[in-house]
C-alpha cells in the first residue's frame, strides 16, 4: 500500500468521525428533529382520537342492542310469564354468536342463560355495567369482558342481557398496532430525510466556504455556484455574488483614482522642481530667488489644492456618507452661497439671481453640498460672460420637484456643446483650449461626485444660450425632521432675519455644529 | 504666550518652535503622546498644538484626558487626515480648533494667536466693540465712525463684528468662511477678499485712517492705524 493511499483509508473513517458531529449540528437536522416530534406527535394524537371515536361509537352499538333484546325480552316475560322468558332465553343462548343472557331467582340462583363466574354483587346492580365473565359452553381459563344490563323482573327475578367486547378489544389492538408502525415509519423516513436533507446543504455550504476561502486568498474572480432552484442558498450565493461584484467594481476604481492621482501630480510636482531648479542655477539677486521661492509656495498650495480636490472625490465615489447625512434646509444653503458669491459676480460683471423657493428639505451633508454648489456658482462666473449684447445674468434657482428638489445654477455665456457635455465631468477636463481662466478642471467632478453619494443627478443643459446645471436631490419626506434637524433649521432661519434680537453667537467651530454636522 | 508643540516629526516641529519663537512666542515641545500630556498637565500653557498621530497616546486621547481632568487649556489639532467627519471627531474630543495638514504657517499662527486670546476673555461677549473711533454695538446693530453712522448688511456686520473681536490678530480667509459663513472648504477663488473690499469701502472710504488692514501672504486685520 502506497503511503497515500494509506493516508486515504484513514482518510475515510475520520470524514464520517468529522461528518457526523457536523450533523447534529447543523440547522436542517435541527429542523428535522423538531419536525419529527411535531409529526410524531400530531399522529398519536389523530389515532387516538380516532380509536376513542370508534370504541364510543361501537358502545353505543352495543347498547342499543341491549336495550333492544331487553325490551323483546321483558315483552316475552309480560306475556308468558317466566317460564316463556326462560324458553326463549335458552333458545337463544345456544344461537352462534349469541348475545349473554341470564335468569335467576330473586336470590341469585341461575335459572337458565349462557354465563357463568359473574364477579359477585352484580346482579344487584339493576343498569348498565362493564364486568368480566366467562361464557358457560367455554372452558374458563381467560375471562372476558362485556356491557351487560341487569334487569329486575316482577316477583324480584333478575335478568342480564349482555354482549361481548371482543370486537372492541380487537379494533383497539389493530389500532395500537397501527400507531406503533406508524411512528416507527414517521421516525425512520424522518431521520433519512433530515440525515439526506442535512447532508445536501451542508454539502452546498461547504462549496460556498470552499469558494469564499479561495476568494480570499486572492482569487477575487472567483463567484458562488448557483444550483438555479431559487431557493435561499441560492438567494444567498446571488447576494453573496453581487456584493462581490461590487467590491470588485470598488477596488477597480480605487485603483484606477490611485493611478490618477499619480499621474495628476506628476506634472505640477514637475513644474515645481523645474521652477527650483531654474531659481538656483539663473538667480543673481536675492530677490530673485525670493520670487523664485514665492512661485514655488504657489506652486505647492495648488498642488495641495489638487491633492485635496482628488482625494475628496476618490472619496465620494467610493465612499459613503449615510452616517453623516443631516436634514438640511437647502434654501438657506442657496441664499447663502448665492450671497457669498455675490460681490464676486458684481465684479465679475454679472449679476447673480436668485429664485429660492423657502422650506426645500434634503438629506445630506451640509459641507459637501455647499461645496458643490459653490463650485457650480463659481463656474458659471468663470465661463458665463455672455456674448456681445447677451443677458449678463446668473441664475441659481431651486425647487420642489415631483419627489425630487431641483436646483440649478444657469449663465447665459458659450455654454458647453452637447458632444463635451459627459466629458467635462471628468477630471481636469477644461474646455477652454488656452487655459487664460485660474483652475484645474476639478470642480464639475467634485460637484458630480457629491450629487452621486447622495443618490442625486447632475445634468448639463442648454440654457439657450449658456449652460445649465441641473442638480436634482432627492427630496426629503417631512416626518423625517427629527429634533436635530429643527435645530439646523432654527439655527438657518434666525440666520438672514434681524441680526440685532440674535447676539452674535460663539461662532467656534464647536458652537457651529450643534447637530455634529461633519464637515471637511 | 508660552505654547507647547505635541509633534513627533522632528524636522516639522523644529520648523514649528522656531517659527513660533520668530514670531515673539514661546514654543515648547514634546515628541510623543504621553510627554505632551506630562509637559500639558504641569500647565502654565496659553495653546496647546497637538498633532493628531502620535505615538504612545494619540491626539485625541491627550485632550480628552486633559478635558476630564478639568484642564481648559485651548488645544488645536493638526491632523493629516482629511475624512468628510474628522473634524467633528476631534471638536467632539475637546479641540478648540482644527487644521488640516499642509497648511500655512501663517494660518496656524493666526488661528493660535485667536485661541490664546480666547483664553484671557470674559466668558459673555461684551455687547460691543470699540476700535479707534469706529463703534459696533451688537445689541442695536449700528455700527458708527466718529459721528458717521454706517449702514451695513447683515453679512457685512457680522464680518466686521468678527474682525473687530480679534482686532489687533490677524484673521485669515478660511477662518472668516468658518466663522461668518460656517462653511470649512477652500472656495478656491478670491470670494473672500471681494467681501472684504465691499465692507473696506464702507468702513475706511473717506476717512483719513483705514481700519481694515490687508496683512500678505496671512489674512486681514483690524486695528486702529491712527495711533
Amino acid at each position: 500500500m502506497t503511503r497515500r493511499a494509506e493516508m486515504a483509508a484513514v482518510d475515510a473513517p475520520r470524514q464520517v468521525q468529522r461528518f457526523l458531529p457536523n450533523l447534529f449540528r447543523t440547522t436542517a437536522f435541527k429542523l428535522t428533529a423538531i419536525y419529527l416530534v411535531v409529526f410524531a406527535l400530531f399522529a398519536g394524537l389523530l389515532l387516538g382520537y380516532v380509536a376513542w371515536n370508534a370504541k364510543r361509537l361501537l358502545d353505543d352499538q352495543i347498547r342499543s342492542t341491549i336495550d333492544a333484546e331487553i325490551q323483546g325480552l321483558a315483552e316475552q316475560q309480560r306475556l308468558g310469564g317466566i317460564r316463556r322468558l326462560v324458553n326463549v332465553i335458552e333458545r337463544r343462548s345456544r344461537a352462534p354468536g349469541a348475545s349473554l343472557y341470564l335468569v335467576t331467582t330473586p336470590v341469585g340462583e341461575r335459572i337458565a342463560g349462557n354465563v357463568e363466574a359473574l364477579p359477585p354483587g352484580t346482579l344487584d346492580r339493576p343498569g348498565e355495567t362493564e364486568i368480566e365473565y366467562a361464557r358457560s359452553s367455554e372452558s374458563v381459563d381467560r375471562p372476558s369482558r362485556a356491557i351487560v344490563r341487569i334487569f329486575m323482573l316482577p316477583n324480584g327475578f333478575r335478568l342480564l342481557v349482555g354482549r361481548d367486547l371482543e370486537e372492541r378489544e380487537r379494533l383497539g389492538i389493530v389500532i395500537r398496532r397501527a400507531a406503533g408502525w406508524s411512528l416507527l415509519l414517521v421516525f425512520v423516513l424522518g431521520c433519512f430525510a433530515s440525515w439526506f436533507v442535512a447532508r445536501r446543504v451542508l454539502k452546498r455550504i461547504d462549496d460556498m466556504t470552499g469558494t469564499a476561502q479561495s476568494i480570499m486568498a486572492g482569487d477575487l474572480k472567483g463567484r458562488l455556484a448557483i444550483s438555479g432552484t431559487g431557493d435561499e442558498l441560492d438567494r444567498l450565493a446571488l447576494n453573496l455574488n453581487a456584493m462581490l461584484e461590487r467590491i470588485g467594481e470598488l477596488m477597480a476604481g480605487m485603483q484606477q483614482v490611485s493611478d490618477n492621482v499619480a499621474h495628476d501630480l506628476k506634472t505640477p510636482l514637475t513644474r515645481l522642481r523645474n521652477r527650483a531648479e531654474e531659481a538656483l542655477r539663473t538667480a543673481k539677486s536675492p530677490d530673485e530667488l525670493r520670487a523664485a521661492l514665492d512661485g514655488s509656495i504657489d506652486e505647492a498650495d495648488n498642488l495641495i489644492r489638487v491633492f485635496n480636490a482628488l482625494l475628496m472625490i476618490a472619496r465620494l465615489e467610493t465612499g459613503r456618507i449615510q452616517d453623516s447625512m443631516d436634514t438640511l434646509d437647502l434654501s438657506e444653503i442657496v441664499s447663502g452661497m448665492a450671497e457669498l458669491y455675490e460681490p464676486l459676480a458684481e465684479e465679475a460683471g454679472l449679476s447673480l439671481v436668485t429664485q429660492v423657493e423657502p422650506g426645500l428639505r434634503v438629506a445630506g451633508n451640509r459641507e459637501l453640498i455647499g461645496q458643490a454648489l459653490a463650485n457650480l456658482i463659481d463656474n458659471a462666473l468663470k465661463y458665463g460672460q455672455p456674448a456681445e449684447g447677451g443677458q449678463a445674468v446668473v441664475l441659481v434657482s431651486a425647487r420642489q420637484g415631483d419627489g425630487e428638489v431641483l436646483l440649478s445654477v444657469a449663465d447665459h455665456g458659450p455654454g458647453i456643446p452637447e458632444a463635451d457635455r459627459a466629458r467635462v465631468l471628468d477630471r481636469f477636463v477644461r474646455l477652454d483650449a488656452s487655459r487664460s481662466k485660474p483652475g484645474f478642471g476639478l470642480g464639475l467632478s467634485l460637484a458630480a461626485g457629491v450629487v452621486r453619494l447622495h443618490g442625486g443627478q447632475l445634468r448639463l443643459e442648454d440654457n439657450a444660450p449658456g449652460l445649465r446645471v441641473v442638480i436634482a436631490l432627492p427630496a426629503t419626506q417631512t416626518a423625517i425632521l427629527d429634533a436635530s434637524a429643527r435645530v439646523t433649521a432654527a439655527r438657518s432661519m434666525d440666520m438672514p432675519v434681524d441680526m440685532a434680537a440674535a447676539p452674535a453667537r460663539p461662532r467656534s467651530t464647536a458652537a457651529q455644529n450643534p447637530v455634529g454636522l461633519p464637515s471637511l | 504666550m508660552r505654547l507647547l508643540i505635541v509633534e513627533d516629526d522632528a524636522e516639522a516641529a523644529a520648523y514649528l518652535t522656531k517659527a513660533f519663537r520668530e514670531a515673539g512666542h514661546v514654543a515648547d515641545h514634546a515628541g510623543d503622546g504621553l510627554e505632551g500630556y506630562a509637559m500639558a498637565e504641569g500647565g502654565g500653557y496659553d495653546v496647546l498644538v497637538v498633532d493628531r498621530m502620535l505615538p504612545r497616546l494619540d491626539g485625541l486621547s491627550l485632550i480628552r484626558s486633559l478635558r476630564e481632568q478639568k484642564d481648559a487649556t485651548p488645544a488645536l489639532i493638526l491632523s493629516a487626515l482629511a475624512q468628510v467627519d474628522d473634524r467633528v471627531k476631534g471638536l467632539r474630543a475637546g479641540g478648540d480648533d482644527y487644521l488640516p495638514k499642509p497648511y500655512a504657517f501663517s494660518e496656524l499662527l493666526a488661528r493660535v494667536e485667536v485661541l490664546a486670546r480666547r483664553r484671557g476673555a470674559p466668558a459673555s461677549e461684551p455687547t460691543s466693540y470699540r476700535v479707534g473711533d469706529l463703534d459696533l454695538d451688537r445689541l442695536a446693530h449700528r455700527v458708527t465712525r466718529g459721528a458717521t453712522e454706517i449702514l451695513l448688511q447683515p453679512r457685512e456686520f457680522r464680518l466686521l463684528e468678527y474682525l473687530m473681536k480679534h482686532a489687533g490678530q490677524v484673521v485669515t480667509r478660511t477662518m472668516l468662511l468658518e466663522n461668518v459663513w460656517d462653511y470649512h472648504f477652500d472656495p478656491q477663488t478670491n470670494v473672500i477678499d471681494v467681501h472684504v473690499s465691499r465692507l473696506r469701502a464702507k468702513v475706511d472710504k473717506g476717512f483719513e485712517h483705514p481700519m481694515i488692514h490687508t496683512i500678505r501672504g496671512a489674512g486681514y486685520m483690524v486695528r486702529d492705524a491712527a495711533r
